[in-house]
């Protein structure tokens, strides 16, 4: 039988992944982004799975705004990656701090 | 087995190798077309928990728009993916160390974790009977989270905004059409006749 901890057992080894993305792939900006993806995936999971599992409608709701503000990041994400592109012709994150803000 | 657990186990398996694939995979594009598939594979987790509508939104909204949004701009931009690899070995014990780590909490947290006494009377909107769950959803979202909905509009117009105003940019060695000019052009300004004599130019 299929319970709550099988779905959160997805949720954190997709969770564990994304983290290990972000260490493993540490010059590319792009994978770096859809690790972090990943991870909004593993927690809208979780949301959903204890909102099924509970009977309580609020986690779905509340999983709605974590795309929207997925999608707003993604969006604001990648059009600070093409000015980046624009400017250095390269994404590698260590030439990010040349600024020194 | 029953066709509910094969299900669940189809999708946690093609999500899981989905995002490892995504984090090991050399090529981006490769990348991003293991993340559609990891978000495909969310979208049946949700349907099996009854999750219609969210899993719906996640198809069109994240591999519909999100997805087609970072291939565009992997392809669009000439970039050298030779120069920005390699560094997988480097750090990958580091890396899986903190992973197993963290795994391993998760675990431990989520393996003790059970619901505490009177739970159940503190839901702050109980999934209705008779009702699907698009519905239900649209009630409690219009109506008890309508500001919340509107913020998470306005967020989207502000996004919108900031990735507008951030890659517009003026070329100044474009010719461009400039309507009012145009407009305000007169005939008499723009015609005169000259008198040629023959055997000279003007």
């Amino acid at each position: 039988m299929i319970g709550l901890t099988h779905y959160l057992g997805v949720a954190a080894a997709l969770f564990v992944i994304g983290i290990f993305g972000i260490f493993v792939n540490r010059k590319n900006v792009i994978v770096i982004m859809m690790s972090i993806e990943l991870m909004l995936l593993a927690v809208n999971i979780n949301l959903v799975a204890f909102s099924a599992f509970l009977n309580d409608l609020v986690g779905q709701v509340f999983t709605m705004f974590i795309l929207t503000v997925g999608a707003a990041e993604a969006a604001i994400g990648l059009a600070i990656l093409v000015v980046f592109f624009r400017t250095r012709g390269t994404i590698e994150v260590e030439d990010v701090n040349v600024m020194k803000g | 087995m029953t066709v509910f657990a094969f299900a669940f186990w189809l999708f946690a398996i093609a999500a899981v190798v989905a995002g490892l694939m995504v984090v090991v995979s050399r090529n981006p594009v490769h990348s991003v077309l293991w993340l559609v598939l990891a978000f495909f594979s969310g979208a049946g987790l949700f349907v099996l928990l009854g999750a219609e509508f969210v899993a719906m939104l996640m198809v069109i909204v994240y591999v519909g728009a999100v997805m087609v949004l970072f291939l565009f701009v992997v392809m669009m931009l000439d970039i050298d993916f030779e120069t920005l690899k390699g560094e997988l070995a480097r750090y990958a014990p580091l890396g899986l160390l903190i992973s197993v780590i963290m795994l391993l909490q998760l675990g431990m947290a989520f393996g003790a974790w059970e619901p505490g006494e009177g739970t159940a009377a503190l839901r702050m909107s109980p999934t209705p009977e008779g009702v699907t769950n698009t519905v239900a959803l649209g009630e409690l979202l219009y109506d008890r989270y309508l500001y919340l909905f509107q913020a998470a509009g306005l967020i989207l117009l502000v996004a919108m905004i900031g990735a507008i105003l951030l890659t517009m940019r003026h070329r100044k060695d474009v010719k461009r059409q400039d309507a009012l000019t145009q407009i305000y052009r007169k005939p008499g300004e723009q015609m005169s006749l000259k008198n040629v004599k023959p055997g000279q130019g003007l």
